[in-house]
């Protein structure tokens, strides 16, 4: 009954990139941190064009029927064996979760179910299939990380960030208060019941900004939307980076 | 911020919740008090023994429900075998009814009651009081709720929404306690007024937490020996609860209590555990003359006629999905105005009230999944709740469906605007093409859009989008 151990496969030849819309649209520069982070480790990155949005807004707002009707015609875009790398665990956790349990009983279940099946979270699979190694060429700073909900509870992949960020010499991880706590984001959440966000996102803020960081990293654009858009509406100096970006930096990459 | 009837203003949501987080005592209350019970969960459980307890707890339930309708039949022989009196209501009314009948034949005036849930869902104490007969309550909370005239705020502290101070003034005013900020001596005063209400008693009424079909022994959790005197000083004893509270043999008990008490309060046992198995016997000193136990349904039934929504059942009412809330620890308790409030409440209210009546709870959840992760029954929370907003809107409401109210959310408006979704995202290149234009018009960007931008700034398109970077990668290494 406990969640099934994760597999992973040996660091492969090429991979599959679902940038997800929010990063296509917004922020695109996390994307394609995340394209150089895994071309890096020698890997040939695929982005299929007709990519679109995985459904989760949709999915979670209970329209499964469009949900659905986003999904089929990329359920086709990832021909190949090869995994499937979103740099988001919500939308990587509705593709590997949500995506058999919405197609099921449907004659695309079992294309979907091959698909989740082939789904990482851009951390995890950079620490655990690529075992990545960061040499740290930037300035000492301080940073709070903030993992997203999804990442943390769905992929399971709550403690790879600050892994990861332990290679890098001179980042120091603040402690703050309540780290595993939601920002308030959830998607539509924030809209239809925008009292409660708010009051989720600003203890997040306070949070992190008390563990003494003015820069934090977050696995998830949505929950980095959420809080650096507090944080710039109250004209607070806390500034918000995807994880990818961060470590694409400290390696030395351009931004 | 009294919620006297629940239910009549259920609909008020959004206002209760402005008006909780509004209140700085209200935020500051539940927040430190659901900090204290994180940190003694997380203490009470050995790491090695939390995730196979919640197999072995989930796994109980499961047995247990489903073989449901023969165990309660179970139940009710073996129980009567004892001399336990098993009567069946369909709704809470039928309850309350069947309540009063057993008060009325043995012309009780009074009650004494020990905690509760399944009796504040049929508002028991209302209905009795109308007929004439007093309804005190004596676990302390669950006093002090009363004292107040209010609902409970949290299933295992009723009066968690109130601190020291409220709750010296409130005793001063109602029961001529002095004032005082020492825990202890109010609980003396209070429990001193209690024991004369004991002794004089007709009947007590109790809650059941797990009934045990094999042996027809009723189980009941408790902190304060109030359960006990409730059980067992009154010439009647009657046992309230729902019918998913059954389980199949006497050794499903010790995982499950194991595992409620620890969800709920980190305590590794409670200081009363009580097995009540009858009335007093002839050789006997003590005990109730005559012990009735009732089963209510009230919409219990039809949750369990759907196979994913049948794991709503399985709750132990232990509070521990609130507890790590961070909805319920910011808005409290009463804001949802049902009676059971925070996550179980929002799974499990919609079926007794009806969707129609439930409108915003279903969404009022980030989907964090924290319920979910502490569940010792292992309740897919965060799925149920997809479900339930799937019912909210899913389309013929002439179409038979299990979830009372199913469709009372699908507005044009919202259809609209998700059928726009699929238009735009189902075709890649009207998708490429929306991108492109708003990284091309960027500027015209509304700084405005909606309750977002209420706290938030709006997020800004990017110069180009990552669709087009990597078009512009390709042609380059193609070059
Ligand atoms: S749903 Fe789970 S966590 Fe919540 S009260 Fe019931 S048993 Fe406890």
């Amino acid at each position: 009954m406990t969640d099934t151990i994760k597999l992973y496969p040996a660091k492969p030849a090429k991979v599959y990139f679902y940038g997800t819309c929010l990063v296509d649209l917004f922020y695109p520069d996390a994307g394609l941190a995340g394209v150089q982070l895994l071309e890096r480790e020698g890997i040939d990155v695929l982005f299929p064009q007709d990519q679109t949005c995985c459904g989760q807004p949709a999915f979670s707002s209970g329209f499964n029927d469009q949900a659905r009707d986003v999904v089929v015609p990329q359920l086709d875009l990832f021909p190949g064996d090869w995994p499937i790398v979103v740099p988001a665990g919500s939308c990587g956790g509705m593709m590997r979760k949500h995506y058999p349990e919405l197609f099921a009983g449907t004659p695309w279940q079992a294309k979907a179910e091959a698909l989740a099946s082939r789904v990482f979270e851009l951390t995890d699979f950079l620490l655990n299939v690529c075992h990545i190694r960061l040499e740290d060429r930037g300035e000492p700073v301080r940073v709070a990380m903030h993992t997203s909900c999804s990442a943390r509870r769905e992929m399971g992949v709550g403690d790879i960030g600050p892994t990861l960020l332990a290679q890098l010499q001179q980042v120091e991880v603040v402690e703050q208060a309540r780290a595993t706590e939601c920002c308030g984001f959830g998607g539509t959440f924030a809209v239809r019941h925008p009292e409660v966000s708010e009051a989720m996102v600003a203890d997040k803020t306070t949070a992190i900004e008390e563990a003494g960081a003015d820069t934090f990293l977050a696995t998830d654009c949505g929950c980095m939307m959420n809080i650096a858009g507090y944080a710039e509406k109250q004209q607070r100096s806390l500034k918000g980076q995807h994880i990818a970006s961060f470590l694409w930096q400290r390696v030395g990459g351009d931004a | 911020m009294s919620t006297d009837t629940a239910h009549s203003d259920v609909q008020q949501f959004h206002p209760r919740v402005r008006s909780a987080l509004e209140n700085p005592q209200i935020r500051s209350n539940f927040r430190s008090a659901m900090d204290g019970l994180m940190g003694k969960r997380q203490a009470a459980f050995e790491d090695w023994e939390l995730e196979t307890l919640r197999d072995l707890g989930a796994a109980v339930r499961l047995r247990a429900l489903s073989r449901l309708p023969e165990l309660l039949v179970q139940l009710e022989t073996n129980c009567q075998l004892q001399g336990i009196r098993v009567h069946w209501a369909e709704t809470g009314d039928q309850a309350c009814e069947i309540i009063r009948d057993i008060c009325k034949a043995r012309d009780a005036r009074r009650v004494i009651k020990g905690k509760s849930m399944v009796s504040e869902e049929m508002e028991l104490n209302h209905f009795l009081e109308a007929e004439g007969i007093e309804a005190l309550e004596s676990d302390l909370g669950e006093y002090i709720v009363q004292l107040a005239e209010e609902t409970p705020s949290h299933i295992i502290m009723p009066a968690i929404h109130k601190n020291t101070d409220e709750i010296s003034d409130l005793m001063h005013e109602k029961t001529g306690t002095e004032r005082s900020r020492d825990v202890g001596y109010l609980t003396a005063s209070a429990r001193q007024q209690l024991r004369d209400k004991f002794m004089q008693a007709d009947v007590g009424i109790s809650g059941v937490n797990f009934a045990v079909a094999e042996t027809g022994t009723l189980c009941l959790v408790e902190n304060e020996g109030n359960g006990r005197l409730t059980t067992t000083v009154p010439p009647c004893h009657i046992a309230v609860t729902g019918i998913e509270k059954v389980v199949e043999h006497l050794e499903d008990v010790a995982p499950l209590l194991a595992l409620l008490t620890r969800s709920a309060t980190g305590q590794h046992i409670t200081t009363y555990f009580n097995m009540i198995s009858g009335p007093r016997k002839a050789d006997e000193k003590d005990g109730p003359e005559e012990v009735h136990l009732v089963l209510v349904d009230s919409g219990r039934s039809s949750i369990y006629q759907d196979q994913e929504l049948l794991d709503t059942l399985r709750c132990i009412r232990c509070g521990a999905c609130m507890n790590h809330c961070p909805v319920y620890a910011r808005v409290g308790g009463h804001a949802y105005g049902t009676t059971y409030p925070g996550p179980i409440g929002k799974i499990l209210m919609p079926h007794l009230l009806g969707l129609e009546n439930t409108r915003d709870l279903p969404s009022a959840s980030t989907l964090c999944g924290a319920c979910g992760e502490v569940c010792p029954v292992r309740i897919p929370i965060p799925k149920l709740l997809q479900r339930l907003r799937k019912e909210s809107v899913d389309g013929d409401r002439l179409r038979p469906s299990v979830v009372p109210g199913h469709g009372v959310k699908r507005t044009l408006k919202e259809q609209a605007s998700w059928n726009g979704y699929r238009w735009l995202a189902s075709d890649p290149g009207r998708y490429r093409l929306a991108g492109w234009m708003m990284t091309r018009f960027r500027a015209l960007t509304p700084r405005n859009v909606g309750p977002w931008t209420r706290y938030r700034t709006a997020p800004r398109p990017a110069a180009k989008t990552l669709h087009q970077l990597m078009a512009a990668r390709r042609r380059e290494e193609q070059s």
